[in-house]
């Protein structure tokens, strides 16, 4: 068996532990907002980690399936499941259209121009009031598959914990085929990748593309699971955060972006009790796990145990 | 095949490249020599597609392919190494290698999402052809090491392999001797016969003159970007202006070892 499949093995094991290991909803919440961020997470990193392109705008996609399913399904009485479908693919066309300029773009200037995408996405939502609610927020409907609607955290958890596998098998699928070689062999250097074959712009563009669906899924789920949505979830901030998971769990690493997005949602409900600090205390953790483990933290320890 | 016809190349108000015109024949290796500053990368980067020419054009097999990309270019057979090691550091040998295989295999996105059976059937192909690439050119050992942990000489030549996995009629390498030690380069040098021998035609850039009068069909010799001379490896070494060229104006009679 691939170090890949046991690594899936061991994902799904705890999937399936965890939530009876759990002492109450509270925290039961708390995870199922941990595998929302992981999906989006594990998408961000394809682009970040295997193809070397940052991205300062997914929380723009992520808003975008938040409110496309928000409203479809609110406004225009779309079954959720195909309001999420179209989510998916409307963020997709977006993001593929504004892919091939915006790629063009290397290091700090890709950077600013991932940033203007994500604040014009969430300045829309904001002023849009008529459809998005503005400021304020709107609710969103239940969640409804097939006439079953799932009720309560517990229930919850396994959906969120499915598409979680999925989303881990997905992109390790992908990583681990051709398309995946060429992207992070145009990582390593575009000039080798481009002298094999590899037309660079369309593998730049269709990375940026999937990772925006996969940020766009784990939106419409934040979006039903939540059952209110504000202009938040679109924020600059939030893109911030899924940056932070990504280089926090480890660049080019499926299950650091699922370790990165525990992290960083769990961290902060943990520092609750230092009452006003706990942003100053979450800054100096963030320093320190750079400072000393600049891989993040999945790839130092898997590259420990296999020296050790 | 590859035939250039009045290659111009400026940057700015620097004339790397005037009025090139160069043909390289099927079947045979070329080697384009020049003192260092004297347009050879240049003239790689022409024909390769990573830069434009100002002026002229490159025909391949009749047609004209200057001001495509590198990767059009991968397609019409066209492989290349680097003067400056291009290779994917955090991936291991034998991926590196693999990635030069990518136009034979699927690209679509469904087949890799999910992992198609063909797709990975395909991949194992593709794994076993480039370990024999690796083989044939001398660094399989190293296959499933960390392309970053890898000595110089070594990655030149998985350099080599990943141009192969191409399958490519047409192979430029970019100074493949420099830095090697002698030995190396002995062995470079049957490397590239070897290569010539399988069927594929070659073109290399080099300053080693006993590499490069040893192994090539024809001689391009450019100096300040022009055309200084160009035949077999005897007549551009009898030469007296590529000489002087090389080794300045006062030395004539002296030869080209």
């Amino acid at each position: 068996m691939t170090s890949r499949w046991k690594a899936l093995l061991a994902l799904a094991a705890l999937l399936v532990v965890l939530p009876w290991l759990l002492p109450n909803t509270y925290v039961l919440d708390v995870v199922n907002r941990i595998g929302i961020n992981a999906i989006a997470v594990i998408g961000l990193n394809l682009v970040m980690g295997y193809a070397g392109q940052v991205s300062l705008g997914h929380a723009g996609f992520f808003g975008l399936g938040a409110y496309t399913s928000a409203i479809l399904t609110a406004r225009y009485g779309w079954p959720p499941l195909v309001a999420m479908g179209a989510g998916m693919v409307g963020t997709g066309l977006l993001a593929f259209a504004v892919a091939r300029p915006i790629l063009r773009l290397r290091g700090h200037y890709l950077a600013m121009a991932t940033l203007g995408l994500g604040i014009i996405v969430s300045i829309v939502i904001t002023n849009e009031s008529a459809w998005t609610g503005g400021p304020d927020g709107m609710p969103v409907d239940a969640l409804n598959v097939a006439g079953w609607a799932p009720t309560g955290e517990f229930q919850w958890y396994w959906i969120i914990a499915a598409c979680l596998w999925l989303a881990a098998w997905f992109a390790g699928n992908l990583v681990d085929s051709p398309v995946g070689r060429a992207l992070r062999a145009l990582h390593g250097s575009e000039a080798a990748a481009q002298s094999v074959g590899v037309d660079v712009a369309r593998y730049k563009a269709r990375v940026f593309t999937i990772s925006a669906v996969f940020a766009s899924f784990a939106g419409s789920l934040f979006a039903h699971y939540v059952g209110f949505i504000t202009p938040q979830v679109a924020s600059f901030l939030h893109s911030i955060e899924l940056v932070t998971m990504v280089v926090v769990g480890g660049m080019a690493s499926v299950h650091g972006s699922v370790f990165g997005a525990a992290l960083l949602t769990a961290l902060p409900q943990l520092l609750a009790e230092f009452e006003g600090w706990e942003m100053v205390v979450f800054g100096a953790l963030l320093i320190l796990v750079m400072v000393l483990l600049p891989r993040g933290l999945v790839p130092t320890i898997l590259r420990r145990l296999r020296h050790a | 095949m590859l035939e250039l016809n009045g290659i111009a190349k400026r940057f700015g108000g620097v004339q790397a490249l005037a009025g090139i015109d160069y043909a390289v024949s099927a079947g045979r290796v070329h080697s384009v020599i020049g003192p260092n500053g004297a347009g050879k990368t240049t003239l790689f980067n022409v024909i390769t597609g990573v830069y434009r020419p100002s002026e002229g054009t490159v025909k391949l097999h009749g047609e004209v392919v200057s001001g495509r990309s590198p990767d059009q270019l991968a397609r019409r057979g066209v492989a290349r190494t680097f003067q400056n090691l291009q290779v994917c550091h955090h991936m291991n040998a034998l991926e590196n290698v693999m990635v030069g295989a990518h136009l034979r295999l699927s690209q679509r996105l469904l087949p890799a999402l999910f992992h198609f059976p063909g797709l990975r059937r395909a991949d194992g192909t593709c794994r076993d052809e480039a370990m024999e690439l690796m083989r044939f050119v001398g660094v399989h050992e190293y296959a499933l090491r960390l392309a970053e942990a890898l000595p110089y000489g070594v990655l030149k030549r998985l350099e080599i392999a990943r141009a192969l996995a191409l399958k490519p009629k047409l192979l430029f390498l970019d100074e493949p001797a420099a830095g090697l030690n002698p030995t190396e380069k002995g062995a470079m040098r049957e490397l590239i016969r070897d290569i010539a021998a399988s069927g594929v035609t070659v073109v290399l850039v080099e300053h080693d003159m006993k590499l490069v009068m040893g192994v090539s069909d024809h001689v391009l010799v450019l100096d300040y970007g022009r055309k200084l001379a160009e035949g077999t490896a005897e007549e551009v070494r009898a030469n007296p202006a590529v000489v002087a060229a090389y080794l300045g104006a006062g030395a004539t009679g002296a030869t080209l070892q």
